[in-house]
Protein backbone atom coordinates (compact mmCIF):
# COMPACT_ATOMS: atom_id res chain seq x y z
CA UNK A 1 0.00 0.00 0.00
CA UNK A 2 2.57 2.42 0.82
CA UNK A 3 4.82 0.95 -2.15
CA UNK A 4 1.93 1.80 -4.20
CA UNK A 5 1.69 5.25 -2.83
CA UNK A 6 5.02 6.24 -3.53
CA UNK A 7 5.56 4.78 -6.73
CA UNK A 8 1.91 6.92 -7.31
CA UNK A 9 3.81 10.35 -6.31
CA UNK A 10 6.79 9.06 -8.61
CA UNK A 11 4.23 8.79 -11.74
CA UNK A 12 2.06 11.76 -10.96
CA UNK A 13 4.58 14.57 -8.84
CA UNK A 14 8.08 14.04 -9.46
CA UNK A 15 8.27 12.76 -13.13
CA UNK A 16 5.43 15.60 -14.46
CA UNK A 17 7.44 18.03 -12.35
CA UNK A 18 10.60 17.11 -13.48
CA UNK A 19 9.87 17.02 -17.15
CA UNK A 20 8.74 20.83 -16.80
CA UNK A 21 11.57 21.83 -14.96
CA UNK A 22 13.88 20.39 -17.82
CA UNK A 23 12.21 21.90 -20.63
CA UNK A 24 11.68 25.15 -19.07
CA UNK A 25 15.56 25.47 -18.09
CA UNK A 26 17.33 23.41 -21.00
CA UNK A 27 17.27 26.81 -23.56
CA UNK A 28 19.42 28.69 -20.87
CA UNK A 29 21.93 25.79 -20.16
CA UNK A 30 21.95 25.20 -23.95
CA UNK A 31 23.03 29.25 -24.12
CA UNK A 32 25.52 28.67 -21.44
CA UNK A 33 26.66 25.93 -23.02
CA UNK A 34 27.46 27.27 -26.54
CA UNK A 35 28.88 30.44 -24.93
CA UNK A 36 32.04 28.62 -23.79
CA UNK A 37 32.06 25.59 -26.83
CA UNK A 38 35.32 26.30 -29.33
CA UNK A 39 34.30 27.33 -32.68
CA UNK A 40 35.34 23.28 -34.15
CA UNK A 41 33.09 21.74 -31.72
CA UNK A 42 30.27 23.99 -32.04
CA UNK A 43 30.20 23.64 -35.78
CA UNK A 44 29.56 19.83 -35.78
CA UNK A 45 26.71 18.77 -37.86
CA UNK A 46 24.14 16.83 -35.56
CA UNK A 47 24.76 14.00 -36.78
CA UNK A 48 28.90 13.92 -36.63
CA UNK A 49 30.05 11.21 -34.25
CA UNK A 50 32.09 13.99 -32.11
CA UNK A 51 28.83 15.72 -31.70
CA UNK A 52 28.73 15.92 -27.52
CA UNK A 53 26.11 18.64 -27.31
CA UNK A 54 25.49 18.68 -23.40
CA UNK A 55 29.24 19.43 -22.32
CA UNK A 56 32.54 20.82 -23.21
CA UNK A 57 36.01 19.42 -23.35
CA UNK A 58 37.99 22.62 -24.00
CA UNK A 59 35.93 25.66 -22.52
CA UNK A 60 37.11 29.03 -23.60
CA UNK A 61 35.88 32.66 -23.32
CA UNK A 62 36.85 33.69 -26.98
CA UNK A 63 33.59 34.07 -27.66
CA UNK A 64 32.84 36.79 -24.56
CA UNK A 65 36.19 38.14 -25.76
CA UNK A 66 35.21 38.39 -29.42
CA UNK A 67 31.87 39.96 -28.15
CA UNK A 68 33.58 42.63 -26.22
CA UNK A 69 35.78 43.69 -28.05
CA UNK A 70 34.52 43.76 -31.46
CA UNK A 71 30.93 44.84 -31.01
CA UNK A 72 29.42 47.59 -29.40
CA UNK A 73 27.96 45.31 -26.61
CA UNK A 74 29.28 47.77 -23.85
CA UNK A 75 27.83 50.48 -25.04
CA UNK A 76 24.46 48.29 -25.85
CA UNK A 77 24.25 47.79 -21.97
CA UNK A 78 24.69 51.21 -20.84
CA UNK A 79 22.21 52.25 -23.24
CA UNK A 80 19.39 49.61 -22.53
CA UNK A 81 20.43 50.10 -18.30
CA UNK A 82 20.21 54.03 -18.67
CA UNK A 83 16.57 53.89 -20.73
CA UNK A 84 15.22 51.08 -18.57
CA UNK A 85 15.91 53.13 -15.21
CA UNK A 86 14.54 55.90 -16.55
CA UNK A 87 11.37 54.98 -18.24
CA UNK A 88 10.81 52.96 -14.49
CA UNK A 89 11.17 55.64 -12.55
CA UNK A 90 8.86 58.02 -14.69
CA UNK A 91 6.44 55.45 -14.58
CA UNK A 92 6.97 54.55 -11.35
CA UNK A 93 6.36 58.46 -10.28
CA UNK A 94 3.25 58.67 -12.40
CA UNK A 95 1.81 55.53 -11.17
CA UNK A 96 2.26 56.05 -7.46
CA UNK A 97 0.61 59.46 -7.36
CA UNK A 98 -1.99 58.56 -10.18
CA UNK A 99 -2.80 54.96 -8.44
CA UNK A 100 -2.82 57.64 -5.18
CA UNK A 101 -5.38 59.56 -6.75
CA UNK A 102 -7.28 56.73 -8.42
CA UNK A 103 -8.22 54.41 -4.88
CA UNK A 104 -8.57 57.38 -2.36
CA UNK A 105 -9.39 60.83 -3.96
CA UNK A 106 -13.60 61.11 -4.69
CA UNK A 107 -14.04 63.12 -7.99
CA UNK A 108 -16.04 63.14 -11.01
CA UNK A 109 -14.94 60.80 -13.89
CA UNK A 110 -12.65 58.84 -11.87
CA UNK A 111 -14.45 55.47 -13.11
CA UNK A 112 -14.12 56.71 -16.18
CA UNK A 113 -10.43 57.64 -16.35
CA UNK A 114 -9.54 54.24 -14.26
CA UNK A 115 -10.91 52.13 -17.12
CA UNK A 116 -9.69 54.41 -19.48
CA UNK A 117 -5.83 53.93 -18.25
CA UNK A 118 -6.72 50.20 -18.14
CA UNK A 119 -7.76 49.85 -21.59
CA UNK A 120 -4.39 51.29 -22.49
CA UNK A 121 -2.45 49.15 -20.52
CA UNK A 122 -4.11 46.26 -22.96
CA UNK A 123 -3.18 48.21 -26.35
CA UNK A 124 0.27 46.58 -27.57
CA UNK A 125 3.04 48.16 -28.85
CA UNK A 126 2.62 46.30 -32.20
CA UNK A 127 -0.51 48.33 -32.78
CA UNK A 128 0.79 52.33 -32.93
CA UNK A 129 4.72 51.67 -33.96
CA UNK A 130 4.14 52.83 -37.01
CA UNK A 131 2.55 56.12 -36.72
CA UNK A 132 4.35 56.28 -33.18
CA UNK A 133 7.56 56.29 -35.00
CA UNK A 134 6.29 59.23 -37.47
CA UNK A 135 5.79 61.17 -34.24
CA UNK A 136 9.02 60.61 -32.46
CA UNK A 137 10.36 61.82 -35.91
CA UNK A 138 8.36 64.74 -35.88
CA UNK A 139 9.13 65.63 -32.42
CA UNK A 140 13.83 65.18 -33.33
CA UNK A 141 14.08 62.71 -30.92
CA UNK A 142 14.54 59.68 -33.51
CA UNK A 143 17.65 57.55 -32.81
CA UNK A 144 18.30 58.94 -28.86
CA UNK A 145 17.28 57.33 -25.72
CA UNK A 146 14.74 60.12 -25.45
CA UNK A 147 12.49 58.40 -28.28
CA UNK A 148 12.58 54.94 -25.48
CA UNK A 149 12.75 56.90 -22.59
CA UNK A 150 9.31 58.69 -23.52
CA UNK A 151 7.15 55.56 -25.00
CA UNK A 152 8.05 53.29 -22.62
CA UNK A 153 5.95 54.43 -19.95
CA UNK A 154 3.31 53.98 -22.48
CA UNK A 155 3.07 50.37 -21.32
CA UNK A 156 4.39 50.79 -18.04
CA UNK A 157 2.41 53.63 -16.65
CA UNK A 158 -0.96 52.16 -16.83
CA UNK A 159 0.20 48.98 -15.23
CA UNK A 160 2.19 51.08 -12.39
CA UNK A 161 -0.84 52.91 -11.68
CA UNK A 162 -3.51 49.75 -11.64
CA UNK A 163 -1.27 47.45 -9.59
CA UNK A 164 -0.41 50.66 -7.14
CA UNK A 165 -4.10 51.82 -7.11
CA UNK A 166 -4.96 48.09 -5.66
CA UNK A 167 -1.94 48.40 -3.16
CA UNK A 168 -3.72 51.65 -2.36
CA UNK A 169 -6.76 50.06 -0.83
CA UNK A 170 -5.54 47.27 1.13
CA UNK A 171 -3.92 50.32 2.98
CA UNK A 172 -6.93 51.52 5.35
CA UNK A 173 -8.22 55.02 5.63
CA UNK A 174 -8.02 55.67 8.96
CA UNK A 175 -3.89 55.84 8.80
CA UNK A 176 -4.30 58.83 6.91
CA UNK A 177 -7.48 60.40 8.95
CA UNK A 178 -5.38 59.41 11.89
CA UNK A 179 -2.73 61.96 10.78
CA UNK A 180 -4.99 64.83 9.36
CA UNK A 181 -6.60 65.17 12.54
CA UNK A 182 -3.04 65.34 14.37
CA UNK A 183 -2.67 68.60 11.92
CA UNK A 184 -0.79 66.83 8.84
CA UNK A 185 -2.12 68.36 5.48
CA UNK A 186 -3.24 66.09 2.68
CA UNK A 187 0.40 66.39 0.95
CA UNK A 188 2.10 65.75 4.08
CA UNK A 189 -0.32 62.41 5.28
CA UNK A 190 0.34 61.26 1.62
CA UNK A 191 4.08 61.45 1.96
CA UNK A 192 4.75 60.48 5.04
CA UNK A 193 2.31 57.73 5.99
CA UNK A 194 1.10 56.60 3.03
CA UNK A 195 3.91 56.20 0.45
CA UNK A 196 6.03 54.21 2.75
CA UNK A 197 3.15 51.99 3.75
CA UNK A 198 3.08 50.96 -0.08
CA UNK A 199 6.95 50.75 -0.98
CA UNK A 200 6.87 46.71 -1.06
CA UNK A 201 3.90 47.61 -3.92
CA UNK A 202 6.10 50.43 -5.46
CA UNK A 203 9.13 47.72 -5.44
CA UNK A 204 6.92 45.08 -7.10
CA UNK A 205 5.68 47.76 -9.69
CA UNK A 206 9.47 49.25 -10.21
CA UNK A 207 10.63 45.71 -10.76
CA UNK A 208 8.17 44.49 -13.45
CA UNK A 209 8.56 47.77 -15.36
CA UNK A 210 12.59 47.13 -15.19
CA UNK A 211 12.28 43.71 -16.73
CA UNK A 212 9.36 45.36 -19.09
CA UNK A 213 11.58 47.65 -20.55
CA UNK A 214 14.92 45.39 -20.70
CA UNK A 215 12.52 43.06 -22.83
CA UNK A 216 10.87 45.28 -24.89
CA UNK A 217 11.92 44.88 -28.54
CA UNK A 218 9.80 46.75 -31.48
CA UNK A 219 9.94 50.47 -30.28
CA UNK A 220 13.47 50.03 -29.77
CA UNK A 221 14.04 48.42 -33.58
CA UNK A 222 11.96 51.01 -35.23
CA UNK A 223 13.14 54.35 -33.50
CA UNK A 224 17.20 53.58 -33.01
CA UNK A 225 18.97 53.33 -36.25
CA UNK A 226 22.72 53.62 -35.15
CA UNK A 227 25.08 51.05 -33.80
CA UNK A 228 25.92 53.09 -30.77
CA UNK A 229 22.79 53.88 -29.72
CA UNK A 230 20.83 50.41 -29.82
CA UNK A 231 19.85 48.38 -26.81
CA UNK A 232 21.10 44.97 -26.24
CA UNK A 233 18.04 42.83 -27.80
CA UNK A 234 17.68 44.95 -31.17
CA UNK A 235 21.70 45.56 -30.73
CA UNK A 236 22.18 41.69 -30.73
CA UNK A 237 19.96 40.51 -33.00
CA UNK A 238 21.22 43.16 -35.53
CA UNK A 239 24.41 43.08 -35.75
CA UNK A 240 25.38 40.05 -34.76
CA UNK A 241 24.08 38.38 -37.95
CA UNK A 242 25.17 39.15 -41.11
CA UNK A 243 22.23 38.48 -43.25
CA UNK A 244 22.49 34.55 -43.34
CA UNK A 245 25.40 34.47 -41.30
CA UNK A 246 24.88 33.89 -37.71
CA UNK A 247 27.99 34.10 -35.58
CA UNK A 248 26.59 31.66 -32.62
CA UNK A 249 29.00 31.96 -29.97
CA UNK A 250 28.94 35.65 -29.87
CA UNK A 251 25.04 35.53 -30.05
CA UNK A 252 24.73 33.36 -27.47
CA UNK A 253 27.61 34.88 -25.05
CA UNK A 254 25.55 38.14 -25.75
CA UNK A 255 21.85 36.38 -25.15
CA UNK A 256 23.47 35.04 -22.04
CA UNK A 257 25.41 38.34 -20.70
CA UNK A 258 22.51 40.71 -21.49
CA UNK A 259 20.25 38.38 -19.54
CA UNK A 260 22.14 38.70 -16.43
CA UNK A 261 20.77 42.50 -14.73
CA UNK A 262 17.57 40.98 -15.24
CA UNK A 263 18.30 37.77 -13.50
CA UNK A 264 20.09 39.79 -10.59
CA UNK A 265 17.18 41.74 -10.44
CA UNK A 266 15.22 39.30 -10.42
CA UNK A 267 16.88 37.07 -7.65
CA UNK A 268 16.85 39.69 -4.84
CA UNK A 269 13.25 40.12 -5.57
CA UNK A 270 11.82 36.97 -6.80
CA UNK A 271 8.27 37.50 -3.73
CA UNK A 272 8.19 40.86 -5.02
CA UNK A 273 8.17 40.12 -8.91
CA UNK A 274 5.68 37.03 -7.91
CA UNK A 275 3.50 40.10 -6.59
CA UNK A 276 3.98 42.28 -9.73
CA UNK A 277 2.95 39.03 -11.97
CA UNK A 278 0.05 38.19 -9.90
CA UNK A 279 -1.01 41.26 -9.53
CA UNK A 280 -0.65 42.60 -12.72
CA UNK A 281 -3.65 40.34 -13.82
CA UNK A 282 -5.64 40.80 -10.80
CA UNK A 283 -5.51 44.49 -10.99
CA UNK B 1 -14.14 69.40 -0.38
CA UNK B 2 -15.49 67.54 -2.87
CA UNK B 3 -13.79 70.48 -5.08
CA UNK B 4 -10.82 70.29 -3.29
CA UNK B 5 -10.12 66.80 -3.86
CA UNK B 6 -11.09 67.09 -7.56
CA UNK B 7 -8.46 69.64 -8.22
CA UNK B 8 -5.65 67.69 -6.29
CA UNK B 9 -6.13 64.12 -8.25
CA UNK B 10 -6.44 66.49 -10.96
CA UNK B 11 -2.80 67.49 -10.51
CA UNK B 12 -1.58 64.18 -9.39
CA UNK B 13 -3.15 62.35 -12.82
CA UNK B 14 -2.02 64.60 -15.22
CA UNK B 15 1.42 63.44 -15.90
CA UNK B 16 -0.18 60.22 -16.44
CA UNK B 17 -2.60 61.41 -18.81
CA UNK B 18 -0.14 63.68 -20.94
CA UNK B 19 2.14 60.70 -21.63
CA UNK B 20 -1.04 58.78 -22.57
CA UNK B 21 -2.75 61.07 -24.92
CA UNK B 22 1.24 62.29 -26.37
CA UNK B 23 1.97 58.67 -26.98
CA UNK B 24 -1.34 56.40 -27.23
CA UNK B 25 -4.23 58.30 -28.03
CA UNK B 26 -2.17 60.82 -30.82
CA UNK B 27 -0.51 57.72 -32.18
CA UNK B 28 -3.93 55.79 -32.56
CA UNK B 29 -5.62 58.68 -34.60
CA UNK B 30 -3.10 59.21 -36.17
CA UNK B 31 -2.75 55.67 -37.29
CA UNK B 32 -5.93 55.75 -38.40
CA UNK B 33 -5.34 58.92 -40.46
CA UNK B 34 -2.09 57.31 -42.29
CA UNK B 35 -4.31 54.18 -42.70
CA UNK B 36 -6.59 56.05 -45.02
CA UNK B 37 -3.96 58.23 -47.10
CA UNK B 38 -0.68 56.59 -49.22
CA UNK B 39 1.83 57.90 -47.57
CA UNK B 40 5.06 56.61 -48.26
CA UNK B 41 8.63 57.50 -46.47
CA UNK B 42 9.95 60.87 -47.29
CA UNK B 43 6.61 61.50 -48.85
CA UNK B 44 3.70 62.94 -47.64
CA UNK B 45 0.51 61.61 -48.59
CA UNK B 46 -3.48 62.26 -49.20
CA UNK B 47 -6.33 60.58 -48.75
CA UNK B 48 -7.76 57.79 -50.59
CA UNK B 49 -10.26 56.49 -48.69
CA UNK B 50 -10.18 52.76 -47.55
CA UNK B 51 -8.10 51.78 -50.69
CA UNK B 52 -5.52 50.43 -48.68
CA UNK B 53 -7.61 48.03 -46.84
CA UNK B 54 -9.02 46.71 -49.63
CA UNK B 55 -5.75 46.09 -50.90
CA UNK B 56 -4.55 44.24 -48.25
CA UNK B 57 -7.92 42.05 -48.15
CA UNK B 58 -7.48 41.34 -51.52
CA UNK B 59 -3.58 40.62 -50.62
CA UNK B 60 -2.93 36.81 -50.20
CA UNK B 61 -0.02 37.03 -47.97
CA UNK B 62 -1.86 39.22 -45.38
CA UNK B 63 -4.72 36.83 -45.46
CA UNK B 64 -2.48 34.30 -44.55
CA UNK B 65 -1.05 36.74 -41.69
CA UNK B 66 -4.07 36.85 -40.45
CA UNK B 67 -5.08 33.28 -40.59
CA UNK B 68 -1.91 32.85 -38.82
CA UNK B 69 -2.60 34.80 -35.93
CA UNK B 70 -5.82 33.26 -35.10
CA UNK B 71 -4.50 29.97 -35.00
CA UNK B 72 -0.95 30.58 -33.91
CA UNK B 73 -3.71 32.34 -31.08
CA UNK B 74 -6.05 29.66 -30.09
CA UNK B 75 -3.48 26.81 -30.45
CA UNK B 76 -0.89 28.26 -28.21
CA UNK B 77 -3.47 29.74 -25.87
CA UNK B 78 -5.04 26.57 -25.28
CA UNK B 79 -1.15 24.57 -24.49
CA UNK B 80 -0.51 27.45 -22.21
CA UNK B 81 -3.91 27.29 -20.28
CA UNK B 82 -3.46 23.09 -20.25
CA UNK B 83 0.35 23.33 -19.31
CA UNK B 84 0.00 26.24 -16.72
CA UNK B 85 -2.86 24.96 -14.71
CA UNK B 86 -1.31 21.25 -14.81
CA UNK B 87 2.52 23.05 -13.37
CA UNK B 88 0.17 25.68 -10.78
CA UNK B 89 -1.31 22.02 -9.42
CA UNK B 90 1.74 20.60 -9.22
CA UNK B 91 3.20 23.95 -7.68
CA UNK B 92 0.14 23.68 -4.88
CA UNK B 93 1.27 20.44 -3.08
CA UNK B 94 4.25 21.13 -0.19
CA UNK B 95 7.94 19.56 -1.53
CA UNK B 96 11.01 20.46 -0.85
CA UNK B 97 12.37 23.35 -2.42
CA UNK B 98 9.19 24.88 -3.94
CA UNK B 99 10.59 28.89 -3.14
CA UNK B 100 13.61 27.48 -5.40
CA UNK B 101 11.32 25.58 -7.46
CA UNK B 102 9.08 28.76 -8.36
CA UNK B 103 11.96 31.14 -8.73
CA UNK B 104 14.01 29.24 -11.61
CA UNK B 105 10.35 28.19 -13.47
CA UNK B 106 9.55 32.05 -14.21
CA UNK B 107 12.67 32.27 -15.72
CA UNK B 108 11.11 32.05 -19.78
CA UNK B 109 9.13 34.69 -18.78
CA UNK B 110 11.81 37.09 -17.26
CA UNK B 111 14.61 36.74 -19.50
CA UNK B 112 14.44 38.81 -22.60
CA UNK B 113 12.08 37.43 -25.40
CA UNK B 114 14.36 38.04 -28.22
CA UNK B 115 17.28 36.59 -26.33
CA UNK B 116 15.85 33.46 -25.32
CA UNK B 117 14.29 33.38 -28.96
CA UNK B 118 17.86 33.54 -30.01
CA UNK B 119 18.74 30.46 -28.06
CA UNK B 120 15.66 28.65 -29.80
CA UNK B 121 16.57 29.42 -33.22
CA UNK B 122 20.40 27.71 -32.54
CA UNK B 123 18.46 24.98 -31.38
CA UNK B 124 16.42 24.78 -34.31
CA UNK B 125 19.40 25.19 -36.77
CA UNK B 126 19.16 22.83 -39.40
CA UNK B 127 22.32 21.64 -39.66
CA UNK B 128 23.23 21.84 -35.80
CA UNK B 129 19.70 20.71 -33.89
CA UNK B 130 20.20 19.53 -30.56
CA UNK B 131 17.00 18.02 -31.00
CA UNK B 132 17.26 16.16 -34.60
CA UNK B 133 20.37 15.12 -32.47
CA UNK B 134 18.22 13.91 -29.99
CA UNK B 135 15.96 12.17 -32.29
CA UNK B 136 18.18 10.30 -34.39
CA UNK B 137 19.77 8.77 -30.62
CA UNK B 138 16.85 7.95 -29.91
CA UNK B 139 15.77 6.21 -33.59
CA UNK B 140 12.67 8.41 -34.23
CA UNK B 141 14.56 10.24 -36.93
CA UNK B 142 17.17 9.21 -39.48
CA UNK B 143 17.44 12.49 -41.75
CA UNK B 144 17.03 15.86 -40.12
CA UNK B 145 14.29 17.17 -39.59
CA UNK B 146 14.18 21.59 -41.06
CA UNK B 147 12.64 22.61 -38.03
CA UNK B 148 12.03 26.59 -39.15
CA UNK B 149 12.41 25.87 -42.80
CA UNK B 150 9.37 23.33 -43.84
CA UNK B 151 6.39 26.24 -43.97
CA UNK B 152 4.16 23.68 -41.63
CA UNK B 153 6.54 22.91 -39.07
CA UNK B 154 7.88 26.18 -38.92
CA UNK B 155 4.54 27.58 -37.42
CA UNK B 156 4.61 24.89 -35.39
CA UNK B 157 8.13 25.55 -33.75
CA UNK B 158 7.07 29.11 -33.14
CA UNK B 159 4.42 27.97 -31.28
CA UNK B 160 6.16 25.69 -29.52
CA UNK B 161 8.64 28.78 -28.50
CA UNK B 162 5.93 30.96 -27.85
CA UNK B 163 3.92 28.52 -25.40
CA UNK B 164 7.22 27.68 -23.62
CA UNK B 165 7.52 31.03 -22.83
CA UNK B 166 3.76 31.85 -21.40
CA UNK B 167 3.60 28.55 -19.50
CA UNK B 168 5.24 29.93 -16.41
CA UNK B 169 2.71 33.09 -16.67
CA UNK B 170 0.14 30.96 -16.86
CA UNK B 171 1.30 28.78 -13.69
CA UNK B 172 2.38 31.25 -11.42
CA UNK B 173 -0.73 33.40 -11.81
CA UNK B 174 -3.28 30.49 -11.18
CA UNK B 175 -0.95 29.47 -8.47
CA UNK B 176 -2.27 32.38 -7.34
CA UNK B 177 -5.45 31.71 -7.52
CA UNK B 178 -5.46 28.38 -6.45
CA UNK B 179 -3.93 29.20 -3.03
CA UNK B 180 -6.79 31.59 -2.03
CA UNK B 181 -9.08 28.19 -2.68
CA UNK B 182 -10.18 27.15 1.00
CA UNK B 183 -8.71 23.91 1.56
CA UNK B 184 -11.67 22.92 3.49
CA UNK B 185 -13.99 22.73 0.56
CA UNK B 186 -12.18 20.36 -0.50
CA UNK B 187 -12.43 18.10 2.28
CA UNK B 188 -15.74 18.68 2.87
CA UNK B 189 -16.08 17.29 -1.02
CA UNK B 190 -13.57 14.42 0.47
CA UNK B 191 -15.85 13.73 3.14
CA UNK B 192 -19.01 14.02 0.51
CA UNK B 193 -17.37 11.20 -1.33
CA UNK B 194 -16.30 13.10 -4.70
CA UNK B 195 -12.95 11.84 -6.33
CA UNK B 196 -9.76 13.26 -7.22
CA UNK B 197 -11.48 14.30 -10.32
CA UNK B 198 -14.62 15.32 -9.47
CA UNK B 199 -13.07 17.53 -6.77
CA UNK B 200 -11.59 19.62 -9.79
CA UNK B 201 -14.39 19.96 -11.80
CA UNK B 202 -16.88 20.91 -9.12
CA UNK B 203 -14.39 22.76 -6.62
CA UNK B 204 -11.57 24.03 -8.00
CA UNK B 205 -12.21 25.38 -11.61
CA UNK B 206 -15.24 27.04 -10.63
CA UNK B 207 -13.35 29.17 -8.38
CA UNK B 208 -10.22 29.36 -10.28
CA UNK B 209 -12.46 30.57 -13.14
CA UNK B 210 -12.17 34.44 -12.45
CA UNK B 211 -8.78 34.44 -12.17
CA UNK B 212 -8.32 32.08 -15.10
CA UNK B 213 -10.47 34.60 -17.76
CA UNK B 214 -8.68 37.68 -16.69
CA UNK B 215 -4.80 35.43 -17.42
CA UNK B 216 -6.15 33.96 -20.58
CA UNK B 217 -8.04 37.52 -22.31
CA UNK B 218 -4.35 39.60 -21.30
CA UNK B 219 -2.85 36.23 -23.13
CA UNK B 220 -4.77 36.50 -25.54
CA UNK B 221 -4.05 39.84 -26.59
CA UNK B 222 -0.28 39.71 -25.79
CA UNK B 223 -0.32 36.50 -28.48
CA UNK B 224 -2.46 38.19 -31.02
CA UNK B 225 0.00 41.25 -30.86
CA UNK B 226 3.68 39.07 -30.96
CA UNK B 227 6.24 40.15 -33.15
CA UNK B 228 9.23 39.02 -31.48
CA UNK B 229 9.16 35.48 -31.84
CA UNK B 230 8.57 35.25 -35.54
CA UNK B 231 10.92 38.25 -36.51
CA UNK B 232 14.02 36.17 -34.88
CA UNK B 233 13.05 32.58 -36.14
CA UNK B 234 11.95 33.37 -39.10
CA UNK B 235 11.05 36.52 -40.21
CA UNK B 236 7.95 35.51 -41.82
CA UNK B 237 9.08 32.74 -44.10
CA UNK B 238 10.04 30.54 -45.42
CA UNK B 239 8.52 31.98 -48.38
CA UNK B 240 5.92 34.49 -45.74
CA UNK B 241 3.73 31.77 -44.83
CA UNK B 242 4.61 32.68 -40.99
CA UNK B 243 3.70 36.24 -40.90
CA UNK B 244 1.73 37.35 -38.13
CA UNK B 245 -0.32 40.93 -38.64
CA UNK B 246 2.80 42.39 -36.20
CA UNK B 247 5.62 41.10 -38.48
CA UNK B 248 3.85 41.58 -41.89
CA UNK B 249 2.89 45.19 -40.92
CA UNK B 250 6.65 45.68 -39.89
CA UNK B 251 7.68 44.11 -43.22
CA UNK B 252 5.21 46.66 -45.46
CA UNK B 253 5.52 49.37 -43.42
CA UNK B 254 9.38 49.63 -42.30
CA UNK B 255 10.98 47.40 -44.63
CA UNK B 256 9.25 48.76 -48.14
CA UNK B 257 8.55 51.91 -46.70
CA UNK B 258 4.42 51.83 -47.86
CA UNK B 259 3.80 53.50 -44.15
CA UNK B 260 0.61 54.11 -45.20
CA UNK B 261 -0.39 50.15 -46.23
CA UNK B 262 1.80 49.03 -43.09
CA UNK B 263 -0.30 51.24 -40.36
CA UNK B 264 -3.91 49.32 -42.20
CA UNK B 265 -2.18 46.46 -41.84
CA UNK B 266 -1.18 46.89 -37.97
CA UNK B 267 -5.09 48.72 -37.40
CA UNK B 268 -6.11 45.64 -39.00
CA UNK B 269 -5.71 43.90 -35.49
CA UNK B 270 -7.87 46.69 -33.66
CA UNK B 271 -11.46 44.95 -34.03
CA UNK B 272 -10.24 41.72 -32.69
CA UNK B 273 -8.70 43.45 -29.81
CA UNK B 274 -11.45 45.40 -29.51
CA UNK B 275 -13.46 42.75 -28.66
CA UNK B 276 -11.09 40.33 -26.44
CA UNK B 277 -10.96 44.15 -24.06
CA UNK B 278 -14.46 44.65 -24.61
CA UNK B 279 -15.73 41.56 -23.24
CA UNK B 280 -12.48 42.07 -20.49
CA UNK B 281 -13.89 44.83 -18.82
CA UNK B 282 -17.43 43.20 -18.54
CA UNK B 283 -16.19 40.35 -17.54
CA UNK B 284 -14.68 42.19 -14.44
CA UNK B 285 -17.44 44.68 -13.60
CA UNK B 286 -19.68 41.17 -13.69
CA UNK B 287 -17.40 39.13 -11.09
CA UNK B 288 -16.73 42.67 -8.90
CA UNK B 289 -20.86 43.05 -8.91
CA UNK B 290 -21.39 39.35 -7.82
Amino acid sequence: MIEGAKWKKWLWFYLPMGMFILGLLFPFYWMAVTTVRPDRELYRPWNHPLYSPFWTTHPTFDHIKNLLQETLFDRWMWNTMLIALAATLISLLCGVIGGYALARLRFRWAGLLGTAIFVTYLVPQTLLFIPLADIIRDYHIGDTPWALILTYPTFLIPFCTWLMMGYFKTIPKELEECARIDGATRWQAMLYIVFPIAVPGILSAGIFAFTLSWNEFIYALVFLSSPEQKTVPVGVVSELIRGDVFFWGPLMAGALIGSIPVAIVYSFFVEYYVAGVTGSVKG
Amino acid sequence: MLEREGALAFWLLVPTLALLTLFIAYPFVRGVWLSVTNTVVGEPGHFIGLHNFTKIFNDSIFRTAALNTFVYTGVTTVFKLALGLWLALLLNRHFRGKAWVRAFILLPFIIPTVLSTLAWKWMFDPTFSVFNWLFWKLSIINSRINWLGDPELAMASIMTVNVWRGVPFYAISLLAGLQTINPDLHEAAAIDGANRWQRFWHVTWPLLLPVTMVVVLFSIIQTFADFQLVYVLTGGGPANATHLFATYAYQIGVGTGLLSEGAAISLAMFPALLLVVVFQLWYIRRVENR
